[in-house]
């Protein structure tokens, strides 16, 4: 993907408009889109009133990068003669399941070991084990990884290491 | 369990009619009120905790519960007919305006203490949101689908740690037993139906606390077994008053500390 943020003119279609909106990073892991995040959910132009609704679902409740997220929207839109108004939608919950598959591609490219499958589709006696996932290192591919911290440095990752190339590396939770 | 049965209209700050809408946030804010505060409590351990690794997962934990109590406490404004907004809400009420049980405001203590007190309520939370995903009410049961797998994760940390700590050396079999015991006082009043939570588990709102108490003390029990500690026996007293917005000592030291810049500088923004 490209820049977001590129001097079209005010006329511009809806369908740039929305692909511009899609194309915006996240500001945390600034390889994958909202889009592929599975973050956007919906952008209602109005062509007449030159405004815009788009819908976001967040990630985590608390997750900071939203506001970020937001403010870049409405700028996009401006850039492309829009009003926009970003409304959050709690139902259905994000889930990280909505990842696209060239988002994965793209977090393992940039060192992130995309998330799994969900732990809850798994009956889990008590949640008493000491983590027994099986998470491929982005960096070398080995599979012989250990975490080092359940929460990482933004509330989407984990902390682990891997033995065989001996680099730490984030892993994004599956929720 | 049912002592404090008033009349909702009775405890409400604002003296609103106890209409289906105002009893929907009554219990907003008290479901926000333990989030918020629980939260500014975690936020403490921020350079605190014994690992950096800890600084940034209890942070975490509390960034959850501030996004859960960001939520809540909009909804609560939108709905008591007030405007309030959030951070009217959470710099401008004072002590005996809040709604959140004497659990989370309680002091921060050890890192033992801290981990008793997110097992227990995070037990707590897990079953809470599980049934308030089916609420009548759009924004709780939209909140609590999504809360519900953040607050899994704060209880499958805590339990870890309580593992860890319970069945590690004498010392912190000692330490987490103890923290275990400070903190029994304290779990009672989350369970307890007071008159909010009935009127709002009627009205199809929100659940009955006492409902929630066999899955999460069996939780919890497994875990402090499973640890080699033991459960206290029922304590000879236990707090409450806090859905009435009666509270102990430390709840006002820490509002002084979370509202006192926005209590300074009216009004100003970022």
């Amino acid at each position: 993907m490209t820049q977001p943020v590129t001097g079209t003119s005010a006329t511009a279609a809806p369908l740039d408009l929305r692909a511009a909106i899609a194309a915006i990073l996240d500001p945390e892991v600034p390889v994958v889109t909202i889009e592929d995040l599975g973050i956007l959910r919906e952008v209602l132009v109005d062509e007449q009133a030159r405004t815009v609704n788009v819908l976001i679902t967040p990630t985590y409740s608390g997750c900071p990068a939203m506001d970020a997220i937001r403010a870049h929207i409405e700028h996009v839109a401006r850039r492309h003669g829009y009003a926009a108004t970003v409304q959050t939608r709690l139902s259905p919950a994000w889930t990280t399941d909505w990842l696209s598959a060239a988002g994965r591609d793209k977090l393992r490219e940039f060192g992130i070991a995309p998330p799994g499958q969900r732990s809850e589709a798994v009956p889990r006696p008590v949640g008493l084990s000491l983590m027994a996932r099986r998470v491929t290192c982005p960096l070398c591919g080995s599979v012989d990884t250990q975490e080092i911290s359940r929460f990482g440095s933004t509330a989407c990752k984990a902390l682990r290491r891997c033995n065989s190339c001996r680099e730490p590396f984030d892993e994004f939770k599956a929720i | 369990m049912n002592e404090n049965a008033i009349d909702a209209t009775a405890i409400d700050p604002m003296g609103i009619s106890s209409s289906a809408t105002s009893v929907a946030a009554a219990y907003c804010l008290q479901l926000g009120d333990d989030a918020l505060i629980y939260a500014q409590r975690l936020g403490e351990w921020i350079s605190r905790a014994p690992q950096i690794e800890e600084d940034m997962a209890l942070g975490n934990v509390g960034l959850d519960l501030l996004g859960q109590a960001r939520v809540l406490l909009t909804r609560a404004g939108e709905l008591d007919g007030t405007g309030r907004s959030e951070d009217d809400l959470a710099y401008l009420r004072d002590e005996r305006e809040f709604h959140n049980v004497h659990l989370v405001e309680q002091e921060r203590s050890d890192f033992g203490f801290e981990m008793a007190r997110m097992l227990w309520f995070s037990a707590y939370q897990c079953e809470l949101y599980a049934a308030l995903a089916t609420s009548s009410d759009e924004t709780i049961a939209g909140v609590a689908a999504k809360a519900v797998k953040e607050v899994d994760y704060h209880r499958d940390h805590a339990s870890q740690w309580v593992l860890r700590l319970g069945d590690g050396t004498s010392a912190s079999h000692a330490r987490m037993q103890e923290s275990l015991e400070r903190v029994a006082p304290h779990v009672a009043e989350l369970f307890e139906d007071d008159s909010v939570s009935v009127a709002a588990a009627e009205a199809g709102v929100g659940t009955l606390p006492s409902s929630l108490w066999d899955s999460a003390f069996g939780h919890v029990s497994r875990v402090v077994a499973q640890a080699t500690l033991t459960l206290p026996a029922g304590s000879t007293w236990h707090s409450r008053g806090g859905r009435n917005g009666i509270h102990s000592r430390p709840m006002g030291y820490l509002l002084a500390e979370m509202q006192h810049i926005a209590r300074s500088h009216p009004g100003a923004t970022w």
